[in-house]
């Protein structure tokens, strides 16, 4: 197989270590080589922040660069846009439509830029967008967005629901184990 | 059993399967998991020491007692702890001692962006560096058995996307190696200047040996592909030379990257048309090359500057560079911040209304320097802003005494806060030092310190009195403030400045993201209260924003602290009364 590169970008805090313990895992169970890049530290306090997932035969570079990734998982719609010039010609971007405005636009140094969803769809990128934070909610958990988005996620992917289901037990604490399997299918068939 | 897993936590599984008996540390991005993995082993004795220089002495003192032990730190931590890191390269070990040093190439998380190879250097002692997780809990490994074969302790070189990288790794058993007995050696162990003269001339030998060693190590490899170009490399920069040129090129894989080998280097320059030494940072590898008078390209190419990539080496070496499209439009940055709810945020509103000038330091208040409350005006190291204000208001006098504050947190106080703080006692001047006690070290993922009352395993343990300790070095005006309360707070600020002697405030309320706080109810805004003034917008709260002239709370983000509700004049600010 090809390396396939997956980018979760989102705002720190929101939970994109889960999400890509669970697609290195999953990746892991597929019998392929896996590479995960995380941010700790500093850029975590409410920052952009961003998680190289590389999985195949052989991975090398533990990163993902400009116009490599097959998919940008997104938490939120700017940092979608941030990360654009990552995706490959022909890559998915899957994002959640929250809007959380970064200090330089709650002080007023800068605008939130309008209609990003559209503006990433005119420079030819394939856009997946829903509420993942409504359906997080819907799960029983503002904090599931994670999961949502790997419910979604899991359509472009040619793999049974039981790998992730596996995959899912592996990673998630057994008490809030339901709660999860909820936020994964409501985003897979939302 | 393959598992897949975090360099940091692949070290400690070195460290477990290298029967290491001892661990001593102080956090730091990217260096802290290690010591935190290593505490989830029972058969290793681990502890967060209060700063990297006791943590290297305690793991000294274990090795001379005969057992493996490790310290870990971050590159700037190892500035701390050079001192006996130097010497200790004089006495050797007993049993084998691994220090395990983070480089920060980019600076996620870190205030510079020094190479720690330097060190390695200078002290003479060995230094490994992996370049994944598997190489991670190898090269641990291996460097207790090099420290004990050479007699020296043994440096474990991560950087950021090693350490916070995951791949996957095979584990072994833990092995304990027969305790060495201590046997008293004056001639070894005691650095006066009759017997450090002894023991520089088998320093300078055991280099010799040991760039033996590194011609023929496993561990500095030749991966022979195509002969027209040769790279020397190292660490993560490995892997993206591979990401590149797969095997259209043939690499030399140094596992040592002190003390270099010089035959290996050399032949393998003969075997290849053109030779480029591919490093993050300073251009060590390629300076050895030039000394052996081989033509070499290196830093003529590539940056000193940054994190390398594959399009970054692609870019500059001849590899297929990627390039994907991105908005016109300019998007807005989003620079991390102090969250919702943050203790600091309350003073570092008071510092900013009451003008003050604020020498800082390192912890997530550092975060205070950032718009709107841009209340900073230097950072530089750990405990500098105590030392750093008693001599600015030693050199201006009254001038600066009465509008001149130091801020420091709790940990970073014990780190090396103490020792600025005695000669302010000593030799007197009138500096208001702020401690930040928010009972926890913050930014590196909450860590105990010696102030929390409890250690590294969650299990309580000593707990120093910071008011007691203020008093006991002579500081009359020591005084404690709840920076949730915005006018005692001011109130304090504003005392301390004019009292015409020393003076410490403790802001003492812990981290908003503790998990034992129990938070107020989300706040929410009356619309029809508010005028919009923007008169919260002040304190830099990521929870409030204005939404069409009003301002607006984000409930998934507030946790009621209540400092946005102080500062509104028309009381718009109303609780949702839902707890958290």
């Amino acid at each position: 197989m090809e390396t396939t590169n997956i980018m979760i970008v989102g705002v720190g805090g929101q939970g994109s270590l889960l999400a890509s313990k669970l697609l290195g895992r999953l990746a892991m169970e597929q019998g392929y080589d896996v590479k995960v890049s995380e941010v700790h530290g500093m850029s975590q306090r409410g920052g952009s922040v961003v998680t190289y997932v590389r999985c195949g035969e052989k991975v090398y570079s533990p990163v993902i660069d400009e116009g490599e990734a097959d998919y940008i998982v997104s938490f939120e719609t700017l940092e979608a846009a941030r990360w654009l010039s990552y995706l490959k010609p022909d890559g998915q971007i899957v994002t959640s439509t929250q809007q959380i405005d970064p200090m330089p636009v709650i002080t007023g140094a800068a605008q939130y830029p309008d209609g990003l969803v559209e503006k990433m769809r005119a420079a030819g990128a394939k856009v997946d967008a829903l509420d993942c934070l409504a359906l997080a909610e819907q799960a029983g958990s503002s904090k599931a967005v994670n999961i949502v988005l790997m419910g979604r996620l899991s359509h472009y992917f040619d793999l049974p629901d039981e790998a992730w289901m596996k995959a899912l037990e592996a990673v998630v604490p057994q008490k809030f184990l339901e709660l999860n399997k909820n936020a994964f299918y409501l985003g897979k068939h939302a | 059993m393959k598992e897949l897993m975090l360099g940091n936590k692949a070290a400690a599984r070195g460290l477990y399967e290298a029967g290491c008996a001892v661990v001593s540390s102080y956090p730091g991005t990217p260096s802290t998991e290690i010591t935190e993995e290593a505490a989830k082993y029972d058969e290793i004795y681990c502890e967060w020491a209060p700063n990297e220089k006791v943590a290297m002495e305690t793991a000294f003192g274990a090795s001379l007692a005969g057992k493996r032990s490790f310290c870990g730190m971050k590159h700037v931590g190892l500035n701390v702890a050079a001192d006996p890191l130097f010497t200790m390269s004089y006495t050797g070990v007993n049993g084998g001692m691994v220090i395990g040093v983070a480089d920060d190439p980019g600076m996620h998380s870190s205030q510079n962006e020094q190479d720690s190879r330097h060190y390695a250097i200078a002290a003479k002692v060995p230094m490994l560096e992996p370049s994944d997780s598997a190489e991670a809990l190898e090269f641990a490994k291996l460097a207790f058995a090099l420290s004990e074969q050479f007699d020296t302790p043994v440096m474990l070189k991560m950087c950021t996307r090693v350490a916070h990288s995951q791949s996957l790794v095979e584990l072994h058993d833990r092995v304990v190696p027969t305790p060495i007995p201590y046997e008293k050696n004056i001639a070894k162990y005691v650095m006066m200047p009759g017997n450090a003269k002894r023991r520089h001339p088998i320093v300078e030998e055991r280099t010799e040996k040991l760039r033996a060693w590194a011609e023929t190590a496993p561990i500095n490899r030749v991966e022979l592909g195509g002969r027209e170009l040769g790279i020397i490399t190292s660490s993560t920069s490995y892997q993206y030379v591979r990401e590149v040129f797969g095997d259209s090129v043939s690499v030399l894989k140094l596992g040592m990257v002190n003390p270099l080998p010089v035959e290996l280097i050399r032949s393998f320059a003969a075997q290849v048309d053109r030779l480029v030494v591919v490093e993050e940072m300073d251009p060590i590898i390629e300076e050895h090359c030039r000394c052996l008078g081989l033509e070499v390209s290196g830093k003529d190419l590539l940056p000193m500057v940054g994190e390398f990539s594959q399009n970054r080496i692609a870019e500059r070496l001849g590899g297929a560079v990627h390039t994907g499209t991105a908005l016109e439009e300019a998007i807005p940055p989003r620079p991390p911040v102090m969250c919702a709810g943050c203790p600091h945020r309350g003073l570092f509103y008071t510092l900013s209304k009451n003008k003050c000038t604020v020498l800082g330091d390192i912890g997530c208040y550092t975060l205070g320097a950032v718009a709107p409350l841009s209340a900073m005006d230097m950072t530089l190291c750990m405990g500098a802003s105590i030392s750093a204000i008693h001599g600015f208001n030693k050199a201006l006098g009254q001038e600066s005494e009465h509008r001149t504050v130091a801020v420091i947190g709790d940990s970073t106080f014990m780190h090396s806060g103490m020792t600025g703080l005695a000669n302010i006692a000593y030799n007197q001047s009138n500096s208001t030092v702020i401690i930040l006690d928010n009972s926890i070290t913050g930014m590196t993922g909450h860590q105990q310190n010696p102030t929390t009352g409890y250690n590294i395993k969650g299990d309580p343990a000593g707990k120093i009195d910071l008011e007691s300790l203020c008093r006991a070095m002579g500081f009359n005006r020591v005084r404690v403030v709840d920076p949730y309360d915005l006018k005692e707070t001011d109130r304090a600020v504003k005392e301390e400045l004019a009292a015409d002697e020393p003076s410490v405030i403790i802001s003492r309320r812990p981290c908003a993201l503790l998990k034992y706080v129990k938070h107020k109810a989300p706040l929410k805004v009356n619309t029809d209260k508010c005028v919009g003034c923007k008169s919260c917008m002040k304190i830099g709260c990521p929870a409030i924003s204005m939404k069409i002239g009003k301002a607006h709370v984000d409930n998934t983000l507030c946790v009621g602290c209540g400092v946005c509700q102080q500062l509104c004049p028309v009381g718009a600010f109303e609780s949702t009364g839902k707890e958290a």
